[in-house]
């Protein structure tokens, strides 16, 4: 978490006071940096801009790519472009949000698993498609869900 | 500049850079509006305004366009009938049907809507909004399903109380109205003036109800039940009934509160006027000791709560003593257990106010004594003429009676403090008299009775001087903030957070248009100037009162149970 902080107020220390039109890409690189745009770190940047938080987080959650809690042990993406979805993307995600109980950008209450929408991941011939922490699985089913939710959920327990 | 347009077939004046709609309204020609607020930039977003404009293929929102000499404007055409139904039928498929059971009900913009717009069927099914209820303040609660997305509150909490607790969350159809990380309302930086709630058009952001624990007191013949009022109430109560205050209405709503079931009727104004004194001995002693850091007024509770949270370096110099209320309130439970011989516990304290701040300010641990709370229940004038209307009394035919000892008594100066400027103008008058014998000239105080959101004045009474500011809404914060930064010093600095003071609280009727605010505030000052109990008798009464109350008794001689404390609140800014 320090480490976090850390990184920041480092990015925070580079944008100028009041300079609107770089609040996009401010949190943008926060983000990348840290995973999410945590209270801590919406709470700067307001300070920053001069806005009040809940501006801008009516304006973060304007757009699908930020997330406001850390992402799971589990980081689950699903692609969400236009073949994928043809191809039963959508079944693929009412699965995962009935396994899971979360809406994209949210994380289970464990801290095990979160997942988030894509747009087209450039696979369009093997969709739908599912990355977990970066490992790609290709023609998803819907049932093929629980089963990988199953698998995780046991190797965390071991761990 | 003057010129005529066409509308609806006839000639029309209007002036050259004012709006389509207002030259309509100048005129007489009504057309429906729903996300446009009077003195505010004209957003266009709800389109319930549009009109037909000969030669522009798309209809014109009047509430943003200006009018121009070569128009020709149909107000009411099928295309714009059409088009206007449309739009509410929309927000009917996605609102909930729960008129019936809803706070608003008959008193709802949307309803309106549909009336005039003679809505009739379900053409549009839509989803409707998952329901959310926020119930977490004490103040105010948001119910998600019923907001239509106007924005009103959105930019009122911005643009006029500029704390920007409020926004739209999300886009397209997820888009609502929500607060920072979504935190619940009682844990964000929202500081309970309830302006949202006053230009919401639906239920969707609503007063924290207190009625129903009211009335089960009232039927519990275990308690003592007792109410304190504000001097505002009386005449707010008259102006919710439609009907002409009558000379007597304090002593008729009096006996109207006794009907209702309450056992003693206080006044707050006595609580006003122990404050006041308190506040003209504390800035005389600093005057005397030249003190140079001002004196902050906290009897506005959403004021407190902006400090408390925003401005951490002047919690000290915030004044210590409690707000009217609360003074009232404990004064109430100590005297009252001791002279009946029963316990505080026994007592059921309500208040009634313009303020919905207050239901937050009752609720505060620093506004007990000995763990228990000074106030028990605060309502609004607004639930006080339910309560009114519940019980069917006939306010013609009630008599008049007088409050009961030994809050009974307020001075003319108590009714200021219902105005921005008018605890100011107590305090300094009351010191006046203090070092001369005399009050002062009413028209010394014309500079701080009006005149923008930062209002400032010298005065010297007695050879003393003393520099007040008044901070009329928070914004006029930072033109404080400048004057002080330049070396300016004051004495008394006075913040109330709604616009005008708490004649325009959100517990009072929705005023309309700044007449009807100038016309409270000029009731005020009126009640204050006809008032019998000007500062000379009333410091006769006052001195009575110490010295049969206040001075016998332990707890109360020392005061302690007439002062609060502050505390640093972290919210998401
Ligand atoms: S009560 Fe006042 S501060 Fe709170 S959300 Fe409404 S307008 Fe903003
Ligand atoms: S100005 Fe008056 S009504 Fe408004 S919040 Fe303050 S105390 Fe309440
Ligand atoms: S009232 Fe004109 S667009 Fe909403
Ligand atoms: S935005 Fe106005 S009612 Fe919700």
């Amino acid at each position: 978490m320090k480490k976090n902080e850390k990184a920041t107020d480092a990015i925070i220390s580079r944008y100028k006071a009041g300079r609107r039109d770089d609040l996009i890409p401010l949190l943008q690189e926060i983000q990348e940096e840290t995973g999410y745009l945590s209270e801590e770190a919406i709470r700067k940047v307001g300070k920053l801009m001069g806005l009040s938080t809940t501006k801008i987080y009516g304006l973060a959650t304007f757009y699908d790519q930020f997330r406001f809690t850390p992402r799971g042990k589990y980081h689950l993406v699903v692609c969400n472009g236009t073949s994928c979805y043809l191809n039963g993307a959508g079944a693929i995600v009412g699965k995962i949000k009935e396994e899971l109980g979360i809406e994209p950008g949210e994380t289970t209450r464990d801290g095990k698993f979160s997942y988030e929408l894509s747009s087209c991941m450039g696979g369009c011939m093997h969709g739908p498609i599912l990355v977990v922490n970066g490992k790609y699985n290709l023609k998803l089913k819907p049932e093929h869900v629980q089963s990988i939710i199953d698998m995780l959920r046991k190797e965390s327990e071991k761990l | 500049m003057l010129f005529s347009i066409t509308v609806n077939n006839r000639k029309i004046t209007a002036e050259k850079g004012e709006t389509i709609l207002s030259a309509l309204n100048r005129n007489g020609i009504n057309i429906p509006t729903l996300c446009r607020m009077k003195d505010f930039t004209p957003t266009g977003a709800c389109r319930l305004c549009v009109v037909e404009v000969e030669g522009r293929e798309n209809l014109v929102t009047a509430c943003s366009e200006p009018v121009e000499e070569w128009m020709n404007i149909r107000t009411h055409s099928p295309r714009v009938i059409k088009a206007r139904k449309t739009i509410v039928e929309l927000l009917l498929s996605k609102h909930p049907d729960e008129c019936l059971f809803c706070i608003n009900n008959l008193d709802c913009e949307l309803q309106r809507l549909a009336a005039e717009l003679n809505i009739r069927e379900r053409r549009i099914k839509g989803r409707k909004i998952k329901p959310g209820i926020d119930q977490s303040g004490h103040s105010i609660v948001k119910e998600l399903s019923k907001c239509v997305l106007c924005g009103r509150c959105v930019r009122v909490c911005e643009e006029l109380v500029t704390v920007s607790t409020l926004d739209f969350i999300n886009r397209g159809q997820k888009t609502r109205v929500g607060t920072s990380m979504n935190q619940d309302l009682n844990f964000t930086s929202c500081i309970n003036c309830g302006q949202c709630v006053n230009v919401c058009p639906t239920g969707a952001l609503h007063v924290k109800q207190n009625i129903t624990e009211v009335q089960e007191y009232l039927s519990n013949h275990d308690y003592l039940k007792v109410v304190q009022y504000s001097p505002m109430v009386p005449l707010a109560v008259a102006e919710e009934l439609g009907i002409k205050a009558p000379k007597d209405i304090d002593r008729i709503l009096n006996g109207i509160l006794k009907k209702i079931g309450f056992n003693k009727v206080f006044l707050t104004g006595t609580g006003t006027d122990i404050m006041i004194e308190a506040l003209a001995e504390e800035i005389l002693k600093r005057t005397d000791a030249t003190d140079q850091s001002p004196l902050f007024v906290s009897a506005c509770p959403a004021w407190v709560k902006y400090a408390e949270q925003s401005l951490h370096d002047e919690l000290e110099n915030l004044s210590k003593l409690k707000p009217p209320q609360q003074i009232t309130g404990s004064l109430i439970k100590t005297i009252l257990s001791k002279q009946l011989g029963i316990k505080p516990q026994q007592i059921y304290s309500v208040s009634v106010t313009p303020c919905t701040a207050m239901k937050f300010e009752a609720r505060r641990d620093s506004m007990m004594t000995k763990g228990i709370c000074d106030v028990d229940s605060v309502l609004t004038v607004r639930e006080l003429v339910k309560l009114i209307r519940l019980y069917g009394i006939d306010v013609s035919g009630t008599e008049g009676e007088a409050a009961d000892e030994p809050l009974n008594v307020r001075s003319a100066l108590s009714v200021l403090a219902e105005v921005s400027g008018g605890i100011t103008e107590s305090i300094v008058r009351k010191i006046f008299f203090r070092l001369t014998g005399k009050d002062a000239d009413r028209k010394m105080f014309r500079n701080i009775r009006s005149g923008g959101s930062f209002r400032e004045a010298e005065f010297a009474p007695g050879g003393r001087k003393i520099a007040v500011a008044v901070v009329d809404g928070l914004s006029g914060l930072p033109r404080l903030y400048q004057s002080i930064a330049s070396g300016r010093k004051y004495h008394i600095v006075e913040v109330m957070v709604c616009p005008g003071g708490c004649v325009n609280g959100a517990g009072l009727q929705v005023c309309m248009s700044k007449e009807d605010l100038k016309n409270r505030v000029k009731q005020i000052y009126q009640t204050e100037e006809s008032d019998i109990l000007q500062i000379e008798t009333f410091s006769r009464h006052l001195a009575d009162f110490r010295g049969k109350y206040l001075d016998k008794d332990e707890l109360l001689k020392d005061k302690k149970i007439l002062h609060t404390y502050f505390s640093k609140r972290d919210v998401l800014l």
